[in-house]
This record gives structure tokens, C-alpha cells and sequence, in this order.
């Protein structure tokens, strides 16, 4: 007999514990986060269910879904859940549905399970957070829940694995039963709704009168859906006079009365409820109106002195091996244009940005603490009314702090936010954060031309400059916002409602495990990248239009007779690229740039940089060890220092430095950014105003701060 | 007296959820736990005095903006 694929889905509440779960049941490493709204597309994956009295083993499909309240959604990732659901026609239809509630708040997330209950897909109930709710003197009895409900109840610890086995023998027996239990609603409809209901049954031919009713309330979320059919349901709607605000809120009440009895006899409290002691005593100091502040200052600058500081230990010593590396390849390797490719153009470049790698590790592992521990959620609530200054919302907070990391999943967590209006401002001002492919360019930038002294004895002053480039990033994000609300209308008020997490530890394998992560796609994102833009920055280095680089080679050495050998060796290698494909470039958009204080050189990189910021600093290696003597090889920042202006000066003048520095601070420079905006925004419209913004923003700034430093 | 709401609780003050003003907010509060006879408390004011943190019956904690929270008639 072959047995297909089952497929189940996971359903529950924001923050219930969805996606541990799902990690736990499928062994893959989900994001999962203490706040609600971290989940924000569907994601799948599979586990095998071992087989049971004869039966063999079979493959199920689990797909995780976003957290939502109710089958009503509210913003754009929990319109997911009820695509899926109220289709059964859509690929990820589920055979059960898996209900995750947190057992600390029962009720409340009984709401959903009715609502999902009454769709008609078996269900089964997973009670979750049971140490929560035990911390909570709160006990339930699993065994009443489910005959209360009627539904498979299943303890489980997604943290801890606890009771998954359990949870899989109860999936294979609902997905195994061969007759469908008779539908018991637990909400019944009243007045004219089971007319309408009937009505849109038989035209939909739909056996569930539920799902009919989502049909009615729904239709306009509804993908699958088509204009016809949805205006046929609006004339229905007007021919029964059905009322839907006033019916969503008589059902959801209906609902609570029947839940309430349920809830009553099975959990049992040792007198009155409270939050655990540890969440009220750290919310007394967190929100606390002048230590809440002091203290989310104080660990943003304990963030840019790990990163900074801490980190510049392991960054010294790769730097340095990899330099030896370099130049322990070029030694070994037979001379000639293959051993140029590797050493100048292919390890150059990947050298200049594994260097990063701890600072990578270090930020990403931080923001994973702050949102594993239930901080996050604190900080969208001292931050709501200064968002709200500037037309964006408490939510936004999320996408702006982790767009310090990488604004590409930032953007994506602003699905979350359910205003429209708010949630383009904050797609639009994201990428102005700094994120950490900025990390290598400011830190290359500021070892050159800030001293590396202290300040008030334990700040480091490049860490202090550091936190003025986020700092400005951050500002130059939300005056933005201001800018741009100014423009955009609003179409509907905005409003905050946020359930606050209890406080959790943060698991350490898991913070381990974003650490490696982001590393890992790093390296290999950005390498990929950098590999390919330095192989072809290395042929159009050494290769030239005609015989124009012989020609530069000649002037260059007959220009200089006396000097030693070794500068006419440089003046060679310099004139050479001057002269080749890629200095043609720079020098073609060195009008444009010179104003910044840019030469041909920095132009080459900047261009190349378009692809993604972290190209820039490998660019530079690469052109800087073409155009220098090649015998030794330099550490990126040896380089840059030993560069000269056209003048014979240096070339990374504090004015060039910071010019830079403002430069990438504000300008749009990825391309996966662009794309990621295009597909939340639906269109070319809204990325391509954005880019053009954060352009002329940058082009002015730097302009300005070079002139004036100049 | 005029009918109190919750953006007029004093911190720690507790008080029954009665009624809600705004038809399309109460949807969402309703769904968030905030049902007519639950009880709830002012926890938290936020540093610039909005948003606050109620606790709804005991069971959790709930930030809401001022504009929400005076939508919300208690007794
Ligand atoms: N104490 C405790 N914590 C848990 C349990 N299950 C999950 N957590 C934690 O709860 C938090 C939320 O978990 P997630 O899996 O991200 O929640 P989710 O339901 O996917 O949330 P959204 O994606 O926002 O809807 C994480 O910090 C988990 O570590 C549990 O049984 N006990
Ligand atoms: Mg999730």
C-alpha cells in the first residue's frame, strides 16, 4: 500500500511556542524568538512517524505558521494562517491541526483552538509552557481538557522536548482514523446567520458551516478567491443584513462563556494568579521611567564595546594570519598569472572580509539574547510614543534593531505590524540602520584615523566613534520616517497591543547555533560574492583596452630613472591599473565622486560595492595589492595607510575617512535588500524611491562633511 | 460620576472590565483576553507615560497605548 505524505500544521497564539516545537519535532533550527510576531511566513520540514502495530513508518510534512489570536487576522503574517486553512484546495492544506497553547494563559488561547476546532480539520491539542504555568501555581488537568473538548490533549515542553513522542502517537491516531467524527460546534449561530450560512454552503459547496461564515466575514483576504465570487458574497452579505463587526464581537464573547466552564474545571490555582516573581521584579526596573531608559542604554553600549573591544583580540590575530597565509600561498604556488589570481585577486578579497568574522558572531549572538530573553518586547514599549513622534509604531522596533544585524530578515519581520501605513515607513527606513556588512568598512576606516585611547578610563574611543556611526544611522532612520510620513498618508489610525513574554532564559545552543549560523551565510554569501567580483576585478585590472598598459609602463619608468627600484616597481603596478578596464572605470566616474573626495581607486570599489557593502573593504585589498609592489604582503590596513593622494600625501586623509564613513552610513548598497523590499512592497514603486532617497542622502552628506573638513 | 475607563487607573489599581466603547478595538481586545467581568490592574507605566502594561485576570501582562486603554469602561 503506498502511503502518501501526511501533512499537519502547527496553529496557535504569538510566542505559544510554535516554532520550538517545530524544531523540536523536525530537528531543524527554525527562528525562534521570546516576543510575539517572530514567525512571519509559512515554513515546512518533515519528521518520520515511527509506525505502530504493523503499520509502516510514514513522512509528515509540518508546516509552522505565524501566531495569531484568532482566525480573524489582524496584520500581513497572520493572513497566512486562514489562506491555508480555509482552502482546502491549497497545497499545505493540513490532514490535523496541531494546536499549541500556552497553558499559562488558557483561556485566552482556548479562543483559537474553538475557532479552529469548528473549521473542521482534526485537531489536536499541544499544552505548552506548563512550567510557566506551574511557576504560576497553576496545574491542568490534561485528562478533563480533553474531555471537555473533545480533542487528543498532549503535555509538551518544546524548550525541553518533553512529551513529543506522546505528541506523535497522538498525530498518527488522528491522521489514522478512518471516519470523521460528527462535527460539534462550540459556537452556534443565531438569528438569520444560519440562512446565510446555508446560502453560501450551497454555493460554495462547502459542508462546514463555519468555514461558509469565514467565506462571508473573510472573502476580501481570501488569495484564492476570485473579484466575481467575492462581490456575489458582498451582495449576500447585504441581502441578510449581516452586521460583521457586531457579529465578531457576540461570537468572540459567545465563545469566552463557553470556554469559561471549561477552563474553570480543569485547572486548578493555589490562590491568586500572578505573574512569575522574576518577570514583576525585572519589569519593575525595566519599564521603570528613568531606569528603563538607563538601562536599555547601557546594554546598546555594552553591545558596541563588545563588538569593538572584545572582539578586536580574535580580529587581530586573523588579520594577521591571514596576511602570512597570503603570502605563504604566493611563495609556494609557481609565479606567474594564475598565482597573481589567487593571492592578488581571490584571497585579497575574501582575506579583507574574514577578518569580520568574530564582530559578526558577537552581534548576531547579542540581538539573539536580547530577543530569546523577552527583552525585545520591553523595549517596543518605552519606545512606542518616540516611534510614534515619527509616524512609526512600537513594532517597528524589531525590524530596527535587527536591521543592525541584516536588514533583509528585518524587513521581513515588519509583516508583523498592522497598520499599512507604519509598516512602509519602516520598510523604507530599515536599511538606514547600520547593518554588519557596514561593520567592516566603519571598523577599517576608524582603526585608520581614530587612536585607539580610552575615554573616562573604560570606554574605548573607536568604540565611541563606532556607536556615533549606529547612532547616526539610527537618527538618520527615524527623521526619514518623519520625512517621508509627510508624504505618505495614512489611511487608518495606527494602535499598539502587545502581550508581554515572562521573562525566559535564553537557551545557549540556540544563541550558539544564530551565531554559527550567521557566520556560516557570511562567509559563504558574501564570499560567493566576493569571489566572483574579485576574479572579475582582477582581469579587468591586469587586462587593459590595447596596448595602453605597456604604454603607462614605459612613462612611468622612464619618468623616474633615478629612483630606487622598488618605487618605480610601485609607480609601475599603479600606472598599470590606472590604465587597465577597471581604471578606465574609476576613472570615468571620477568626476562624480571627486567632490566626496574619492579617487579612481575608491570609485572601483564603490561600484563594485553596489552588489553588497562587504565587497568594498575586499575590493580595496584586492586593487591596493595589485597596484602595490606585490614581493610582501600587507594586512588591509598597512595598506591603506601606505596609499597616496595624487599630492603624494596620504590618501585616507581624516576628510576622505569620514566622508566614507557617511557615506555607506546612509547609501543603499545591496542588492537583497532591494529585492526584499520589491516583494513586501509588491512592486518596483516603492524600492526605487527608496534607493534614489537614501542616494541623494548619502551624496549630500558625505559632500557636506567633506567640504567642511577639507 | 462619569464611567471610568482604564487609561484612568492609578498604578496598581485593580477594576472589572464592564464595557467597550469602540466597536472595532474591542474586537482585538476581546481576542486578547479583555472580556467584560475579567478583572484587571495597572503594572506599569511606560518612561513617557504611554504606553501602559495592564495585567489581564491574573494571567498576563498586556502593553496598550492611552487611546486603547480609554476605550476599555471599567467599574
Ligand atoms: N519555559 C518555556 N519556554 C518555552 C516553552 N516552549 C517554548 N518556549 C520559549 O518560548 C519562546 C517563544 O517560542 P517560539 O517557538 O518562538 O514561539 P512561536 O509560537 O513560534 O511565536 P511566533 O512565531 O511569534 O508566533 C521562546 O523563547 C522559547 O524558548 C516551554 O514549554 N516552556
Ligand atoms: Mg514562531
Amino acid at each position: 500500500m503506498k502511503q502518501e505524505n501526511i501533512k499537519i500544521a502547527l496553529v496557535g497564539n504569538p510566542n505559544a511556542g510554535k516554532s520550538t516545537l517545530f524544531n523540536a519535532l523536525t530537528g531543524l533550527r527554525q527562528k525562534t524568538g521570546n516576543f510575539p510576531g517572530v514567525t512571519v511566513e509559512k515554513k515546512s520540514g518533515t519528521f518520520r512517524l515511527a509506525g505502530s502495530n504493523g503499520s509502516s513508518d510514514r513522512d509528515v510534512t509540518v508546516v509552522d505558521l505565524p501566531g495569531t489570536y484568532s482566525v480573524y487576522p489582524k496584520s500581513a503574517d497572520e493572513g497566512v494562517v486562514m489562506d491555508i486553512l480555509a482552502n482546502p484546495k491549497h497545497p499545505d492544506y493540513p490532514a490535523a491541526v496541531v494546536v499549541v497553547v500556552d497553558a499559562s494563559n488558557l483561556q485566552r488561547n482556548l479562543l483559537l483552538f474553538t475557532e479552529i476546532s469548528d473549521l473542521g480539520i482534526p485537531t489536536i491539542l499541544a499544552l505548552n509552557m506548563l512550567d510557566v504555568a506551574a511557576s504560576m501555581k497553576l496545574t491542568v488537568n490534561a485528562v478533563q481538557l480533553a474531555m471537555q473538548l473533545n480533542v487528543p490533549v498532549v503535555k509538551i515542553n518544546a524548550r525541553t522536548s518533553e512529551g513529543i513522542p506522546n505528541l506523535q502517537q497522538a498525530i498518527r491516531q488522528v491522521v489514522e482514523q478512518t471516519e470523521k467524527p460528527e462535527q460539534k460546534y462550540f459556537y452556534v449561530p443565531k438569528g438569520n446567520e444560519p440562512a446565510l450560512i446555508e446560502e453560501v454552503k450551497e454555493l460554495h459547496k462547502l459542508d462546514n458551516d463555519y468555514v461558509a461564515l469565514q467565506y462571508v466575514c473573510q472573502h476580501d483576504n481570501f488569495s484564492f478567491l476570485a473579484q466575481p465570487v467575492r462581490a456575489k458574497l458582498d451582495s449576500l452579505i447585504e441581502k441578510y443584513e449581516f452586521d460583521e463587526t457586531g457579529f465578531l464581537a457576540d461570537e468572540t464573547i459567545a465563545r469566552y462563556k463557553t470556554i469559561k466552564p471549561i477552563v474553570e474545571k480543569s485547572v486548578k490555582s493555589e490562590g491568586a494568579t500572578e505573574q512569575p516573581l522574576w518577570t514583576r521584579k525585572l519589569d519593575k526596573i525595566l519599564l521603570h521611567p528613568l531606569w528603563g531608559y538607563v538601562t536599555f542604554a547601557l546594554i546598546l553600549m555594552v553591545i558596541f564595546q563588545a563588538i569593538f573591544a572584545w572582539a578586536s583580540y580574535p580580529m587581530d590575530w586573523l588579520d594577521e594570519n591571514t596576511a602570512s597565509f597570503i603570502s605563504w600561498v604566493k611563495e609556494v604556488l609557481p609565479k606567474g598569472v594564475l598565482n597573481d589570481l589567487i593571492t592578488d585577486g581571490v584571497l585579497a578579497g575574501i582575506g579583507g572580509v574574514i577578518i569580520f568574522i568574530p564582530q559578526i558572531a558577537i552581534l548576531f549572538g547579542l540581538v539573539s539574547v536580547l530577543e530569546e530573553s523577552g527583552y525585545m518586547a520591553r523595549v517596543m514599549v518605552i519606545m512606542d510614543k518616540v516611534m510614534r513622534r515619527f509616524g512609526l509604531n512600537g513594532r517597528s522596533v524589531v525590524p530596527l534593531i535587527s536591521g543592525v544585524a541584516c536588514a533583509v530578515p528585518a524587513i521581513m519581520t515588519t509583516r508583523s505590524i498592522s497598520s499599512r501605513h507604519e509598516r512602509l515607513l519602516t520598510i523604507l527606513v530599515t536599511p538606514i540602520m547600520s547593518c554588519s556588512a557596514r561593520l567592516p568598512i566603519y571598523s577599517i576606516l576608524i582603526a585608520l584615523i581614530i587612536p585607539s585611547t580610552k575615554v573616562f578610563g573604560i570606554f574605548n574611543m573607536q568604540g565611541l566613534v563606532l556607536f556615533g556611526l549606529y547612532f547616526l544611522g539610527l537618527a538618520g532612520a527615524l527623521a526619514s520616517a518623519w520625512i517621508l510620513s509627510l508624504f505618505i498618508k495614512r489611511t487608518e489610525p495606527g494602535y499598539f497591543m502587545l502581550e508581554m513574554p515572562t521573562y525566559k532564559v535564553p537557551r545557549w545552543g540556540h544563541v550558539g547555533f544564530m551565531m554559527y549560523d550567521s557566520v556560516k551565510s557570511f562567509v559563504l554569501e558574501a564570499g560567493k560574492v566576493i569571489l566572483a567580483i574579485s576574479i572579475v576585478l582582477w582581469v579587468l585590472s591586469s587586462y587593459g583596452p590595447g596596448d595602453h598598459m605597456e604604454v603607462a609602463e614605459q612613462q612611468a619608468v622612464s619618468a623616474m630613472p633615478q629612483a630606487p627600484e622598488e618605487e618605480v616597481a610601485a609607480a609601475v603596478a599603479s600606472a598599470r591599473l590606472e590604465s587597465s578596464y577597471a581604471g578606465n572605470f574609476g576613472r570615468f566616474i571620477e568626476p562624480v565622486i571627486r567632490p566626496l573626495g574619492y579617487d579612481w581607486k575608491i570609485g572601483i570599489a564603490l561600484l563594485a560595492s553596489f552588489a553588497a557593502r562587504e565587497v568594498f573593504v575586499g575590493t580595496m585589498a584586492t586593487i591596493y595589492s595589485i597596484s602595490g609592489d606585490s614581493e610582501d604582503v600587507l594586512t588591509v590596513k598597512e595598506r591603506l595607510v601606505k596609499e597616496k593622494n595624487d599630492h603624494g600625501g596620504p590618501m585616507y586623509t581624516p576628510a576622505v575617512c569620514y566622508s566614507l564613513l557617511i557615506f555607506y552610513v546612509f547609501a543603499m548598497m545591496c542588492m537583497s535588500t532591494i529585492a526584499v523590499v520589491y516583494r513586501e512592497t509588491h512592486g518596483w514603486k516603492w524600492p526605487l524611491i527608496q534607493l534614489g532617497y537614501l542616494m541623494v542622502l548619502a551624496y549630500v552628506s558625505a559632500f557636506s562633511v567633506y567640504q567642511l573638513m577639507s | 460620576m462619569s464611567v471610568r475607563t482604564v487609561s484612568q487607573l492609578q498604578k496598581g489599581e485593580k477594576a472589572v472590565i464592564r464595557s467597550f466603547t469602540d466597536r472595532v478595538m474591542s474586537l482585538k481586545l476581546l481576542e486578547m483576553g479583555c472580556v467584560p467581568g475579567c478583572e484587571v490592574r495597572l503594572d506599569a507605566v511606560a518612561p513617557l507615560g504611554d504606553p501602559i502594561c495592564i495585567n489581564v485576570g491574573g494571567c498576563y501582562s498586556l502593553s496598550l497605548r492611552l487611546n486603547e486603554a480609554s476605550t476599555i469602561e471599567i467599574e
